[in-house]
């Protein structure tokens, strides 16, 4: 009896051990998976209210002494974390490697643009219209594409955003590659105007951002995230337990297009002109490895990798051209000290160390002669 | 319509004949490197442009400002000249990638993931050493406007075929890219090294219980790829005199989309791929203009994939037996 409970008491501290050795904010999770409602209900009122004063020039002043901190606040930093949720749900959640996301956002954004210039339609009107078309168009290319998986998909998709940008670069209908001026602002609410002013825009993405979450949070909690989870991690395992893969995946692509469609409309609504330019594959690269910096499939970190990435190279303006090189010598850098992401998803890190790489049909890994795959056959 | 696509038609093919070499010979690169390793090599085309840079800064240290005219076997060295040294910078800028970018994170297991984003910091991280210094550094002008290159081979036209005009380096483009290409498909299926590629790409873990190290086989398969974009950098140079720090994302983009197109992994399938889409591309331009041709080939490549998913061949590079 006391055998075996010694022996249960070390298991448990074995798991501890290994659970501290995991992560440094581990201790905050269990923490907070175990914490009461009103605990949280008061994380959350305080996370909003900092959200709120975000934009006061005590804090400008140090975290963008160069430029306009309210607007870098909407941009880049607040639509990048719109379309890191975006993404987040597109590969975090289901999966699935989509290389060509600027496209969704291209829609959005040029939706807004051709509908306000051209026909006087309202911001609001427009905001529901650009989510519909992006998602319309994510079935669109998911529809004959989804079957192809990991790499595949990769280049289909990137395809698909070169395709968007081509397109809109070669149609003189919308405004060619002279791009589209005089996008409308949207109309005055509650008595607030939005003109040259950023604040209102910068509350505008803020709740953007706020439902993008909650919806992707719920998302991720229901039926429809335990499907995406189980074709994250097999695909075939997941269609023979009877989860209709397909319908799911593009189901992911049509919400993920959904909120970078969000994202383009509310940023031409600030941006007041945009051209083909604004949206190259190099931005869906930068979103990509927002998320994946952040911890693919975990919000915070995604949110948090879809900041620094924003923010990081405005802080730095003062390096000026040096600028992307050093962001690209980070990204490298980063990948080599923490590959799985700052703030990684616990199931995902939990699967790391399986080895099976938790990225279901992306993840088939080769393994080096010292890793610890090999290392199961040498046995 | 018609009428144009009489008159352009033989044209616009050997035009897309030379391109189609072109996007073939970098297209190997990425094939062997995810036959090998299972991970697309997104910065395979920043060491195409670091080739294109290299035959640059050899014809301009040869023209000393002004041109080069040479006899027969001058413009062969030379071109040979530029092949090799394009061939040995590019392979050597792939083999420290893959040390510096690729390396750690295949030891620490990491997700192909995280592997592509070190990828696309890599490429960034190249393009812009080069915009901002580099190129300035060698060509004496400011490295982010387009380079252009002495001419040393003259654009002469050799016979016709119809309507259609060869000119002397149309020919040495696509003599030169097959001749690596057979080189390349011989050194695969016939050589202990290509066998040792081939183990590896067929299975990692039983290839290291028979004996290959596979660290020096990614490391050769680094080198062979970056060669092969280094030729293509070569030729490159010669056919369209031109190159700037950024040409690797279009082309490497085409490239890749030929390795998909022909099956990726399969070494055959990156000249059949690379060869269709110069094809297509040149072609449909008639139909189109210019200026859709990027948008016909990535809708080519979604309606191939929606038929063949694996690409025209499948994709196979253990299977590349002789």
């Amino acid at each position: 009896m006391k055998g075996n409970e010694e022996v249960a008491e070390k298991s448990s501290e074995n798991g501890k051990a290994a659970r501290a050795g995991f992560h440094p904010v581990d201790g905050l999770r269990d923490w907070w998976a175990d914490a009461p409602h009103w605990q949280r209900y008061g994380v959350y009122i305080a996370l909003i209210i900092g959200a709120l004063i975000l934009p006061a020039p005590a804090i400008g002043s140090f975290m963008s002494p160069e430029s306009d901190w309210t607007t870098v606040l909407i941009f880049p930093i607040g639509i990048y974390i719109l379309l890191a949720i975006g993404l987040n749900i597109v590969v975090g959640h289901a999966g699935m490697l989509d290389l060509g996301f600027v496209a969704f956002f291209a829609i959005g954004a040029y939706t807004l643009a051709t509908m306000g210039t051209k026909y006087g339609w309202g911001f609001w009107g427009t905001l529901a219209l650009g989510i519909f078309l992006a998602a319309m168009s994510g079935v669109i290319l998911g529809a004959p594409t989804l079957r192809l998986r990991g790499d595949y998909l990769a280049i289909v998709t990137l395809g698909f955003g070169e395709i968007v940008r081509i397109t809109a670069n070669n149609s003189d209908g919308i405004g060619g590659a002279r791009g589209i001026t005089n996008v409308p602002h949207p109309e005055p609410m509650f008595g607030v105007e939005f003109l040259l002013d950023p604040a209102p825009y910068y509350y505008l993405v803020l709740a953007a951002i706020v439902i993008a979450i909650v919806f992707s949070v719920r998302l991720h909690r229901s039926r429809v995230g335990r499907a995406w989870a189980a074709i994250r991690e097999d695909e075939d395992a997941a269609e023979l337990m009877g989860v209709p893969t397909f319908k799911f995946k593009l189901l992911a692509f049509a919400i993920g297009a959904m909120l970078g469609g969000m994202a383009g409309v509310v940023y031409a609504s600030k941006a007041v002109f945009i051209e083909p330019n604004n949206f190259p594959f190099i931005l869906s690269a930068t979103i990509l490895a927002a998320v994946v910096l952040g911890g693919a499939g975990n919000l915070p970190g995604v949110i948090l990798g879809a900041f620094l990435v924003a923010w990081l190279p405005e802080r730095f303006r003062f390096m000026s051209e040096y600028r992307i090189l050093i962001f690209g010598f980070v990204l490298v850098l980063m990948m080599a000290l923490r590959p799985e992401g700052l703030l990684p998803s616990r199931q995902r890190k939990a699967e790391l160390r399986e080895g099976t790489g938790g990225m279901g049909a992306m993840g088939a890994e080769v393994a080096g002669p010292d890793s610890e795959a090999s290392a199961e056959v040498t046995k | 319509m018609l009428q144009d696509l009489q008159a352009q038609f033989l044209g616009s093919t050997i035009g897309g004949l030379v391109a189609g070499s072109i996007y073939a010979l970098i297209a190997l690169g990425y094939t062997m490197v995810y036959g090998v390793l299972r991970l697309i090599n997104f910065a395979h085309s920043e060491i195409f442009m670091i080739g294109t840079v290299t035959s640059l800064f050899i014809l301009i240290t040869l023209a000393g400002g002004g041109s080069i005219t040479l006899g027969v076997f001058g413009m062969i060295a030379v071109l040979l000249l530029i092949i090799i040294a394009s061939a040995a910078v590019s392979g050597g800028a792939a083999v420290l990638l893959e040390q510096v970018a690729y390396r750690p994170l295949r030891k620490k297991g990491a997700t192909r993931l995280a592997a592509l984003i070190s990828a696309i910091g890599a490429s960034l991280f190249l393009q812009e050493a080069f915009g901002l210094k580099i190129i300035s550094w060698i060509t004496g002008k400011s490295g982010r406007v387009q380079q252009n290159a002495p001419r040393f081979i003259p654009h002469e036209e050799l016979f016709h075929i119809g309507n259609g005009v060869v000119r002397t380096d149309h020919v040495f483009v696509v003599v030169g890219a097959v001749i690596m290409m057979v080189g390349l498909d011989q050194l695969v299926s016939r050589t202990r090294i290509g066998r040792g590629i081939r183990a590896t790409a067929q299975d990692p873990e039983a290839a290291v219980l028979m004996g290959v190290s596979i660290d020096r086989i990614v490391r050769i398969t680094f080198l062979l790829g970056g060669a092969m974009a280094g030729v293509a950098a070569a030729l490159y140079i010669m056919e369209y005199e031109n190159t700037d720090y950024r040409i690797g994302f279009l082309l490497g983009i085409k490239a890749f989309t030929a390795a998909v197109l022909g099956g990726i992994g399969n070494l055959r399938g990156a000249l059949l791929g690379g060869i269709v889409l110069g094809l297509v591309e040149n072609w449909s331009s008639i139909f189109f203009g210019s200026q859709w041709k990027d948008v016909t080939a990535f809708v080519v490549l979604v309606l191939v994939l929606m038929f063949r998913p694996t690409g025209i061949l499948g994709e196979s590079l253990q299977r590349a037996r002789a």
